[in-house]
């Protein structure tokens, strides 16, 4: 040990210190959403050359209700993947979601039960799918991987066995649909905003506080004032944008709504602490007393209920559920925006804002070649492209990690 | 009671802090504890030493809850307790600081002080600004000086700074008596040093620390007492400044497992 060990280093706190700590972060291997924020930039860039309707509002406010359901299920698996399993079974829970808001909403069915209430029952109901699978891997220690394949069989047979003589259920329920094609007046749009901004500079301002009165300030004052201003605009910049069109959509305010609340679930509250710790070190969370066959429960009836979500807002977006509710793309896409955005396969690292992300990449895609007119071919290939280029990222993140010792 | 017939000892004129009476503990046909004695009191370092197999983790898992005994009493500041369970333990102020540190890499040093006993408040929400300072007063009591800022991921950490807040864990819970299993195992010699110092400081500040290690010259740098047990009975219990490395390992190897009546810090070989 050299005798600079012995002193206490405070780490500077001036924007060229923090920069300057970010980039060794950056080389340590530990590299954020930078790269995502840089793919986005050059997709973005490729399509607008290709097609100036890329931009426009209206592809905006498209692009946001298209992204909605495959960001919502993949917070639930940002979950799953920071304890170091993996739910597979996602993609058909969220089609028996679809098939429960269905069935429940057909008039005149045996048991009508309509709007919020028939959307509660459908994600309380794939909890419940959660509890059971999540069961098999925290008390009988069964590999999540064959439990949610099983599942994904499964529930696959029971939505055939459900719908497999009709075929199609559309949905009539206003309110059920609204989830996916409601759009906010103008007005309305600005007032969510405003709102959103005064919550972000509050949250912000009283930890910000709170540092200073522990008197553990590290805060940079100039950096906070640049992330207010940066919401700011970034808030009002989209409303106003979607304004031109059909107004910023609802099922953009409810993702937002939601990734803020896991955010705040995985980030400050004991449980999410726990979600950490048991995907670092299983071990050592037990040892300290944490509950780790809880938290795998927990973090099961999560992944399951968010896919029930989502399967509402993808069911409500078709205005129908059919025979292929929860298939094709629905669970790789959810499990690759997840990954794409950063989260860690191998448990423990990762953060809930990476399933926006990452579906902000996939989503963007997807719509970039519809609008082009490229085949679907092309979108698979590119997909797979990305995803794996992720995975690599990752990898080799987590290499440099070990050898920078971080 | 035969212990009242010896003397009371120079060292201990205090109760002791843990005293373990005639443990008994088996795994089936194997007798891994068999009437074992221990002791260790407020402000002392007891050493804890033994050949593979003598029984030494066994004991430990006794007091720390892990095992239950099959019979023997165990005293805490002279009451007697039942420990059950790691929570007991914990509740008695007993706190274990395992050989493999289970902190977990991907938390930062705060997260893992606080692994398991968050600071939250009604709705679970974390008071990150306390334990932080919390945190930082704790290492610095324990003049753990060299950990740059306790925001950094513990994966970042060298051996003996990783040991460092293992034990900064340990102690901050208003703990009592801390068992610390082989601390200095996978250290190179500077960072030993650092963790014996610490070690020293917890005592220093009346805590009982009982400290298991193969290595007997960090036993000799850092404890006050010696207990020696050979396959899984008492066979000696040594006073550091008055014996020497050859007579321990003398015990260990070769020591006929005897009781010893009545453990006296004084330092006599049991005849």
């Amino acid at each position: 040990m050299s005798a600079a060990d012995d002193t206490v280093e405070v780490p500077g706190n001036s924007v060229a210190d923090l920069a300057r700590q970010r980039f060794e972060a950056i080389k340590a291997g530990d590299v954020g959403t930078l790269p995502v924020l840089v793919g986005l930039a050059l997709i973005v860039a490729f399509f607008y050359s290709k097609n100036s309707n890329f931009l426009t509002a209206g592809n905006f406010t498209n692009l946001i209700t298209q992204m909605a359901a495959v960001t919502t299920i993949a917070i639930g698996v940002v979950f799953v993947l920071l304890l170091g399993e993996i739910d597979l079974s996602i993609g058909y829970v969220s089609g028996i979601a679809g098939v429960i808001v269905a069935q429940l909403q057909i008039p005149d069915g045996s048991w009508e039960v309509k709007g919020v209430l028939a959307i509660v029952i459908a994600i309380i109901l794939t909890s419940v799918i959660g509890l059971l699978q999540g069961s098999f891997v925290a008390i009988i220690g069964v590999p999540s991987f064959v439990v949610t394949l099983a599942g994904l069989l499964f529930w696959q047979g029971v939505i055939l066995q459900a719908i497999g003589d009709v075929g199609v259920i559309t949905i009539e329920d206003s309110t059920i649909n609204n989830t996916a094609n409601y759009f906010f007046s103008d007005t309305a749009g600005l007032l969510i905003a405003a709102g959103a901004v005064a919550l972000f500079a509050l949250s912000t301002l009283s930890g910000v506080v709170s540092r200073r009165r522990h008197g553990i300030s590290s805060d940079n004052l100039a950096i906070v004032a640049a992330k207010l201003v940066g919401f700011t605009v970034v808030a009002f910049g989209a409303v106003i944008w979607a304004n031109r069109e059909r107004g910023f959509p609802f099922a953009g305010v409810l993702v937002i709504v939601l990734l803020v609340f896991w955010t705040w679930v995985a980030e400050r509250t004991t449980f999410g602490r726990h979600v950490y710790a048991v995907g670092g070190n299983a071990e050592a969370a037990r040892r300290a007393g944490i509950n780790v066959r809880n938290i795998r429960l927990k973090v099961f009836m999560i992944s399951s209920g968010m896919a029930g979500l989502g399967g509402v807002i993808f069911a409500a977006r078709l205005n129908s559920v059919d025979l292929g509710a929860g298939g094709g793309t629905v669970l790789l896409d959810a499990i690759a925006a997840a990954v794409i955005g950063g989260t860690s396969l191998f448990g423990g690292r990762g953060r809930v804002i990476s399933a926006l992300m990452g579906a902000l990449i996939i989503s963007t895609v997807a719509n970039g070649i519809d609008l082009v007119g490229y085949s679907s071919s092309i979108k698979f290939m590119v997909t797979g492209a990305i995803l794996l280029a992720a995975v690599t990222l990752d990898a080799v993140s987590r290499q440099r990690l070990v050898r920078a010792g971080r | 009671m035969t212990e009242t017939l010896s003397p009371p000892p120079a060292a201990a004129t205090s109760t002791p802090m843990l005293e373990a009476r005639g443990i008994t503990k088996s795994f089936g046909s194997v007798q891994a504890l068999d009437d074992v004695d221990f002791e260790v009191s407020p402000g002392e370092v007891m050493a804890l030493v033994g050949d593979n197999g003598a029984g030494k983790s066994t004991l430990i898992k006794c007091i720390a809850g892990i095992y239950p005994i099959d019979s023997g009493q165990v005293l805490f500041e002279g009451n007697p307790v039942s420990i059950q369970s790691p929570k007991d333990a914990a509740r008695l102020g007993i706190e274990v600081v395992y050989q493999d540190l289970a902190l977990c890499d991907n938390l930062d040093v705060v997260q893992n002080m606080y692994l398991g006993r968050e600071v939250h408040d009604a709705i679970f929400r974390l008071k990150e600004p306390a334990m932080e300072a919390r945190t930082v007063e704790t290492l610095k009591g324990l003049s753990v000086t060299t950990i740059r800022s306790v925001r950094q991921s513990v994966a970042s950490l060298s051996g003996g700074q990783r040991q460092s807040v293992a034990i900064g864990r340990a102690v901050m819970w208003n703990s009592r008596l801390v068992i610390l299993d082989e601390p200095t195992a996978a250290l190179g010699v500077a960072q030993t040093r650092q963790v014996l110092e610490l070690v020293r400081r917890l005592a220093a500040q009346g805590l009982a620390v009982v400290l298991i290690s193969h290595n007997l010259h960090d036993i000799f740098e850092a404890a006050d007492r010696i207990t020696v047990l050979r396959l899984g009975r008492n066979a000696a219990v040594f006073d550091r400044r008055a014996t020497t490395q050859q007579e321990v390992v003398h015990a260990i190897t070769a020591g006929v497992p005897t009781k010893v009546p009545g453990i006296s810090g004084t330092g006599e070989v049991a005849e």
